[in-house]
């Protein structure tokens, strides 16, 4: 089949270096992968093109970049899923990363986060002789978020790396989960204690790009959020985020639905006063504007309440 | 066509405009609408976070009341549909833990069987009502009017519990809808990212910061207006835009409208029937510039 790819290149050895976008025509099988393609423009068509790329096996998670917008591991996409009738792909380095030549960007941002979780096995007792072992069910949960090939997928299509680079970010979360949840570990509270500090684990906004982006089904978002249970059932120093997901959760059980400016009072509290005033600008232009809820400004609460509270109380006690 | 409406707290708080555009333009549609008034919040991903069980009982005890109705359930948020969209997927593929759901809600006298299906009124517009009643509908085509599509990240991502595969045209759901109301679509790259919401109370900053990018980046590609399926998504791009405007020193001005208010003006709704008052970055100057 004939298709084209729209490469981002951009070499900073060029007098001016600016990125721009190259269009190659080729012909591909349709068993082809984006790599396939790749790798036939720089064998026969353009020389200078510069990627990585290693096991073309989903594997090494080298070939990590985006393709039509989104990150994806370019030898595990094939050329008929993204452009089933011939349409042009747009390939472009990672995004959330330094581009140091075409599609191949400075991992170091990234190593240096997941560094900074200590992704390594701090148990308690001394070494044993052999390995560090644990019984399979205890582990078998970890499965998933142990398939993880580094490759930058999520980190690439992370929100709010986008707006803010101090985000530790979901490859790191989720390698710190996969420690926090690990039974031989026994830093689980320190490392919680840590991702629970601004720029931790409650800067997440749950857009699950990450999930959707991953190429081995790790679901970083997922193991965000349970790192955000885990907080909050060790009781760790209240956050924002935590007092957010308490609140609105007390809301519900005690109303069936939401009171948003409840929600918002409860969740600054006095302590964060400031910031609730931070609030009130729009608050008041609404109220001028005629947004007060349908049921009037108290939410009264949902008529099968009782229902609502029996489920709580029953969830609670199964658990 | 009639479904169990399930309309959720925010068309009900704080964007009441919402639910008044839907209630306006659903009739003509051949839409029958029965509103579950005893339905809980879905948990809106927040309470997920402090117990994903929880929410999964809400949200079944909410699927086997419809169930018992017979009725698919009709949501007109983002949020709502894909927190429910995941609950159900989580629930109609394991057995064994929806049977484990159904022993709490049992003493409620309620069982879910797992046949509810959980559709957006955006969806329901392309997959039920169907373009040829739709357009029939369309009396002022938005002719000239440029609309910038945000979706909200539940209804785009995961797109396995959403049905993507099956409806795959769910992706582009946004912009086949302006495209028959007759407005011309503003592609920007912003349209599936996250409006930043879910942050707001926890790091404004950031959450400003992506109301600024997506408004400005669809204002740069030729925006008059912006229009979005999912309420948060409005509370924080119509009710932060001032704001967050402010914080990266500029001004920006871009009226978001709720998707049945876009719809109601290409039915010739009047804009204060449809709500439009109510929105926070009014859109009567860019409006009035279409003759619309």
């Amino acid at each position: 089949m004939q298709t084209t790819l729209r490469i981002r290149r951009y070499n900073p050895e060029n007098p001016q270096p600016a990125a721009y976008f190259e269009s190659y025509d080729l012909e591909v099988d349709p068993s082809d992968s984006v790599l396939d393609g790749l790798i036939k423009i720089r064998e026969t068509l353009d020389d200078s093109l510069t990627l990585r790329c290693s096991c073309r096996g989903a594997i090494c998670g080298s070939c990590g970049m985006r393709i039509n917008g989104h990150a994806a591991l370019a030898c595990k996409t094939k050329v008929v899923s993204v452009a089933p009738a011939g349409e042009t792909i747009e390939v472009e380095p990672m995004n959330n990363m330094p581009v140091i030549k075409d599609l191949v960007t400075d991992m170091a941002p990234f190593w240096e986060k997941i560094r900074q979780v200590q992704p390594w096995l701090q148990p308690s007792e001394p070494p044993p002789v052999a390995e560090y072992t644990a019984p399979p069910e205890t582990m078998s949960h970890l499965a998933g978020v142990m398939s993880c090939i580094m490759c930058g997928a999520c980190v690439s299509d992370c929100p709010v790396l986008e707006v803010d680079k101090k985000f530790v970010g979901p490859a790191a979360l989720a390698k710190a989960y996969r420690f926090v949840a690990d039974p031989r570990d026994t830093t689980a509270l320190d490392r919680l204690e840590s991702l629970n500090q601004p720029d931790g684990m409650w800067d997440c906004t749950r857009c699950m790009e990450c999930i959707q982006v991953c190429p081995k089904g790790v679901g970083p978002m997922d193991r965000i959020m349970s790192l955000r249970s885990k907080a909050m059932a060790e009781k760790m120093p209240a956050t924002s985020g935590s007092r957010h997901a308490e609140v609105f959760t007390d809301i519900i059980k005690h109303k069936g639905i939401l009171d948003e400016p409840m929600l918002a009072i409860r969740t600054f509290g006095l302590k964060h006063v400031g910031r609730l005033l931070g609030m009130v600008p729009m608050v008041l232009q609404s109220i001028l504007k005629g947004k007060v809820p349908l049921s009037g400004p108290l939410h009264r609460p949902i008529s099968s309440i009782q229902h609502i509270q029996r489920l709580f109380k029953r969830v609670r006690t199964k658990s | 066509m009639k479904y169990a409406f399930f309309p959720g707290c925010v068309s009900k708080g704080a964007c009441p405009e919402l639910y008044q555009s839907v209630m306006q333009v659903y009739p003509q549609l051949g839409i029958d609408l029965e509103e579950m008034t005893t339905a809980s919040c879905t948990g809106a991903g927040v309470l997920q976070e402090k117990d994903e069980k929880l929410g999964d009982v809400l949200n079944a005890r909410t699927f086997a009341l419809a169930e018992q109705q017979g009725l698919p359930i009709m949501t007109i948020c983002s949020t709502c549909q894909g927190v429910m969209s995941q609950a159900n997927h989580r629930l109609t593929t394991q057995p064994n833990y929806l049977q484990e759901i159904n022993r709490i809600l049992q003493e409620e006298g309620l069982t879910y069987r797992g046949t509810t299906t959980i559709k957006h009124f955006l969806w329901i517009l392309l997959e039920d009502v169907g373009e040829d009643v739709l357009r029939k509908q369309i009396t002022k085509p938005l002719t000239g009017l440029r609309a910038a599509p945000f979706y909200g990240c539940y209804i785009q991502r995961p797109t396995e519990a959403l049905d993507f595969e099956e409806y795959p045209e769910r992706g582009k759901s946004l912009e086949r809808i302006i495209e028959i109301l007759g407005a011309e679509v503003v592609d920007f790259p912003g349209k599936t990212r996250c409006c930043g919401f879910p942050i707001l109370t926890i790091n404004k900053i950031n959450s400003l910061s992506m109301v600024a990018t997506h408004t400005q980046d669809a204002k740069s590609h030729g925006a008059d207006i912006m229009v979005t399926p999912c309420p948060l998504c409005h509370l924080n791009l119509d009710g932060m835009q001032a704001q967050a405007a402010s914080q990266h020193n500029t001004s920006i001005n871009l009226p978001i409208l709720h998707l049945p208010q876009l719809l109601g003006l290409a039915m010739g709704l009047d804009q204060k029937i449809l709500g439009l008052t109510r929105n926070l970055i009014s859109p009567e100057s860019a409006l009035a510039k279409m003759n619309i």
